[in-house]
């Protein structure tokens, strides 16, 4: 029976893929992002043990809101490939019952996801944080490389991506990063679109609890007219932005 | 080409030209001619017009009437004249302006005193808003005139007084009208009056050979009252300068026809809510007739329901304060009906369903008219993308489950105040308001006395002793208490619509009935999240009991975790269940009044605060005073896995025990429905298709935006479920610092999440 750390699941709509989704939150990750909204799902060991049968079970209970409404589920985290066998199971399992599957990462650990772990995704949500690679390490602690070879390997198994990249003034606002990221996906055919997704401090509380200091505490949400600029920006390369 | 040269209608123009079925010619039957005559729309939006010239102005003069009734609570009342269908003299907005003429008193805004429901509530109404009662009606209705009010309160047994005082049993309309009854009136419309006089009065013949028993004078009586209250009507109409005995001719005349058969109700009843019933496919054969005929272009159809809607905005009725605090933003639930599908399969959404819609955009958002879409997954999907469209720009709109109303009610119901189907014109029900079943579990536990005063208010009974509850002796003893709190309940149910019948009979809304009509007996009950949460706390934690000096169990603390109402999990929902089930069985073992057929509701409007203000502490850890979840909602912030697991747990309950309707609140924010506008109809249109295909009855959808928003930072006390979902996680907004709400309001605003 395939186990994984599971900090926890919800359901959301419109904003973790397509439609209404069961959204598992994997626990442990690799990457210390400073504008992490949810600093409670870094280690595995604040997680639970769940197996991949408990939670089908809790997905059959929503199994028939998903088909009417519209959706499917979403393994999300933490970084879900840091437990590639239990994620590849649960997508496996949920794509066995006719399920749209969504796989939300940073990509970081994309050579630990299999062939037929991305066979059994239908879509991935996949976070390019930033351009450069030393931007790219001041903001999540981690390399740029492994993301964008991940990347290039979805292109090239024709697999469905959503990229997702955050805004925050000041850390990923400059040109050649959005340019960078631009550029990059306009050559990947399998991009079916950009969310920039605008930076905010929701998450404080969050750290306030866990006794961590938020390290964004002292910046702004980017301003309308910064957000207008970035998706010029993508769009000025054909990228199509929302 | 505005809305018609109505003048220059040729008086021999056949008011029935062009319509097709014949059942409805014959029999006085609405339903038929819908069917036989309706065009069902299955396209978009696109055809729909913004405003005319006229509309703002007539808008813009009475909206801006509307800070100073705000300033004072009321805008003007009439202190001398009892309200009757003709009491007053024709009152106008701006008479030249008018498409749709017709005001409740002589004025727009004025509000009229009707005190056949009680003097009581009228002399408190007007006091509060520094008016005095003339000196007249006091005398007539203190010495030669009973009113509803006097008889209830005559026939009220003292343990009645005793649960009505300790506010077991809240908001009982025994001292004002009843309401919750809609007339048919799109059949002064479709028949004119002369016709329907003519029906009753054969209605009344076939009681002439039957035996004068109690029943039958009654109904002899009732009939002859509304065939008087027709006879009024037409007067009324003509003191507006129409002659409304023969049937419409035109689109114009169909609105205002009908439009006079409401106006009649609310002039003469201050019922708790004045639904309008199912109007808008009726009226669409008309304006299809008038386009079909150059008689009308869009612009001119979409100003006629305008201006009939300006007209629906508008009711008043003169309220107390604690009628306030039970139901705050002095509501009139005209509620409208709309959409839907037929038996035969065709959908009944129209052109005219659209334009009914379309008043939020053209008039801006508001309360009322109630409009309420009869939801299935098989409506035209351009319907309902427009819907939650609507929704989103303006979180006015409501909807309600047609797969679960129409198989047994049929394609002819309406809503009458939020989530009581009916069909129009065949059925009525006797409102009932509801019960605390968060006090009653109280009560259980301290053997009858109320946890607030210590007052013996149910029978006496050993309380329950030991410092831990145990699930079993809870249950016992709740079972006892609702056995009494069933029985008390439908008695002062009995007693109020009895003398409402002899005292305060809406003779012009029955008038519209078929006779004999059909009666349900509403019950109702608030606290069923608390109750059920209580006994899963009881039950899968450790609850301690503090008592004070006397005894009486005060405070608890909760050991452990429980499974929380509103998670999808069975083991909390099924006690929700349950509790729906047993309260529903022992309210049906009661005889009721006229043999009225028990129903049961889960709803609570926006009394919720208010049973929570009158409940001292209960076992699931909510404080004394805290307000209760409205309707069949989750308690706040028990519910962790989202509105969807939410919404699955309240479709849990089975509407065949609660009849009179499931009401359940949703707060979303737009970032929480996805990212673009397109998104976001077509998301929350699958929730809806999610939900009702679950046997959810109904959700109430506030999409808020950023004036909402800023609201509920000026007054937090308003929006204590206001919930922004980002991706990942959840939050209560009035739970964020001022900062972060600043935070929130910008970025949902200037961009998503």
């Amino acid at each position: 029976m395939t186990t994984g750390a599971v900090h926890s699941w919800d359901l959301s709509t419109g904003v973790d893929g397509p439609g209404t989704r069961f959204v598992v939150f994997t626990g442990g990750c690799p990457l210390r992002c400073l504008y992490c909204q949810n600093p409670e799902t870094w280690r595995m060991r604040d997680s639970s043990r769940v197996s991949v049968d408990e939670l089908m079970t809790e997905i059959g209970r929503y199994r028939r809101f998903i088909e009417v409404a519209g959706g499917g589920v979403t393994v999300s985290g933490g970084e879900p490939l840091l437990q590639p066998a239990f994620t590849g199971e649960l997508l496996h399992r949920c794509h066995e019952l006719g399920l749209h599957t969504a796989l939300d990462t940073s990509g970081n650990l994309g050579d630990r996801a299999s062939d037929a772990l991305l066979a059994d995704t239908d879509l991935v949500l996949l976070d390019i944080k930033a351009w450069d690679p030393r931007t790219y390490r001041r903001l999540t602690g981690g390399a740029l490389a492994p993301t964008l070879r991940f990347a290039r390997r979805l292109a090239s198994l024709g697999r469905p991506v959503w990229v997702r990249f955050v805004l925050v003034p000041g850390l990923t606002d400059a040109d050649g990063e959005v340019d960078g990221i631009a550029g990059f996906v306009a050559a990947l055919p399998n991009v079916e679109r950009v969310d920039v997704l605008p930076f905010h401090r929701l998450g404080a509380a969050k750290y306030d609890r866990l006794g961590i200091p938020f390290p964004l505490a002292d910046t702004s949400p980017p301003d309308a007219e910064l957000l207008r600029h970035v998706h010029e920006r993508f769009r000025a390369h054909g990228v199509s932005s929302r | 080409m505005t809305a018609i040269e109505f003048d220059t209608v040729r008086s021999d123009l056949p008011a029935w030209r062009g319509f097709h079925g014949s059942a409805w010619r014959e029999r006085i039957d609405v339903r038929d001619f819908v069917q036989a005559n309706h065009t069902p729309y299955e396209g978009d939006a696109a055809f729909l017009t913004g405003p005319t010239e006229r509309t703002r102005q007539v808008w813009g003069r009475v909206s801006a009437l509307f800070p100073e009734e705000r300033r004072r609570g009321v805008y003007d009342v009439d202190t001398a004249t009892p309200a009757s269908i003709t009491a007053h003299v024709p009152g106008y907005i701006c008479s030249d302006r008018e498409l749709i003429v017709g005001l409740q008193t002589d004025a727009p805004l004025k509000r009229a005193i009707m005190p056949n429901g009680g003097l009581r509530m009228v002399e408190a109404g007007l006091a509060a808003y520094g008016y005095e009662l003339d000196p007249s009606v006091r005398e007539v209705f203190t010495r030669y005139r009973k009113t509803h009010n006097d008889g209830v309160f005559d026939a009220y047994t003292p343990e009645i007084l005793r649960a009505r005082r300790s506010h077991i049993i809240t908001g009982l309309p025994d001292a004002y009208g009843r309401g919750r009854i809609i007339g048919d009136y799109r059949r002064v419309a479709l028949y004119g009056v002369d016709r329907l006089v003519e029906a009753k009065r054969a209605e009344r013949r076939r009681l002439d050979t039957v035996p004068s028993s109690a029943e039958v004078i009654r109904d002899r009586e009732e009939l002859a009252e509304q065939i008087r209250a027709l006879g009024e009507l037409k007067e009324m109409a003509a003191a507006y300068g129409y002659d409304v005995s023969g049937p419409a001719r035109t689109g114009r005349e169909a609105v205002q026809w009908l439009y006079f058969g409401y106006l009649a109700a609310v002039k003469e009843q201050n019922g708790a809510a004045m639904s309008l019933g199912r109007t808008s496919t009726f009226l669409d054969i008309y304006l299809l007739r008038d386009l079909a005929e150059g008689r009308l272009d869009e612009r001119g159809a979409q100003e006629l329901i305008d201006d009939f809607v300006i007209k629906l905005r508008i009711v008043r009725f003169l309220r107390t304060p604690e009628y306030d605090e039970l139901f705050s933003g002095d509501p009139t639930w005209v509620t409208e009906a709309l959409g839907g599908m037929g038996a035969d399969g065709r959908t009944l959404v129209t052109r005219t369903t659209y334009r009914y819609l379309q008043t939020l955009y053209n008039l801006g958002p508001a309360p009322e008219p109630n409009l309420t879409v009869l939801w299935s997954p098989r409506l035209p999907e351009p319907f309902k993308r427009f819907c939650a469209q609507v929704s989103i720009d303006t979180s006015s709109v409501q909807y309600e489950n047609d797969d679960l109303i129409r198989p047994r009610l049929g394609d002819d119901a309406a809503i009458a105040c939020c989530v009581s189907a009916m069909e129009v014109g065949r059925k009525m029900q006797f409102f009932g308001a509801r019960v605390n079943l968060a006090k009653a579990l109280l009560y259980a536990i301290n053997g009858g006395r109320d946890e607030l005063t210590g007052e013996q208010v149910a029978p006496a009974f050993p309380p329950l002793t030991g410092d831990v509850l145990d699930y079993g002796q809870v249950r016992a003893a709740y079972d006892r208490v609702l056995d009494w709190l069933a029985a008390t309940y439908v008695d002062a149910l009995n007693v109020i619509h009895y003398m409402h019948d002899k005292y305060a009979y809406e003779r012009i809304e029955m008038a519209l009935h078929d006779h004999p009509v059909a009666r349900t007996l509403a019950c109702g009950i608030a606290g069923l999240s608390v109750a059920a949460d209580s006994l899963s706390a009881i039950r899968h934690a450790t609850v301690r009991v503090i008592r004070d000096a006397t005894g009486l169990a005060v405070d608890y603390t909760v050991d452990g975790d429980y499974p929380a109402y509103g998670n999808n999990d069975e083991r909390a929902d099924r006690i929700a269940v349950e509790l729906v089930e047993s309260f529903m069985a022992k309210i049906r073992r009661r005889p009721t009044y006229r043999g009225a057929e028990h129903t049961l509701s889960v709803l609570t409007i926006t009394s919720n605060v208010v049973y929570g203000k009158h409940t001292g502490t209960t076992p699931d850890g909510r404080r004394a005073g805290e307000p209760f979840a409205p309707g069949a909602n989750p308690m706040n912030g028990r519910d962790r896995h989202g509105m969807v697991a939410a919404a699955l747990s309240v479709a849990r309950l089975p509407y065949d025990q609660a009849r009179d309707g499931i009401s359940l609140t949703e707060t979303i924010t737009p970032a929480g429905l996805g990212r673009t506008a397109g998104e976001r109809a077509a998301n929350l249109a699958g929730v809806l298709d999610g939900y009702t295909d679950a046997g959810g009855f109904h959700m109430n959808v506030n999409v808020i935006d950023r004036a909402t928003l800023l609201d509920a930072m000026a007054h937090p006390e308003r929006y204590p479920q206001l919930t922004i979902r980002v991706s990942g996680y959840a939050v209560n907004f009035v739970r964020l610092t001022p900062e972060q709400q600043r935070d929130v309001v910008n970025r949902t605003f200037h961009g998503s999440l």
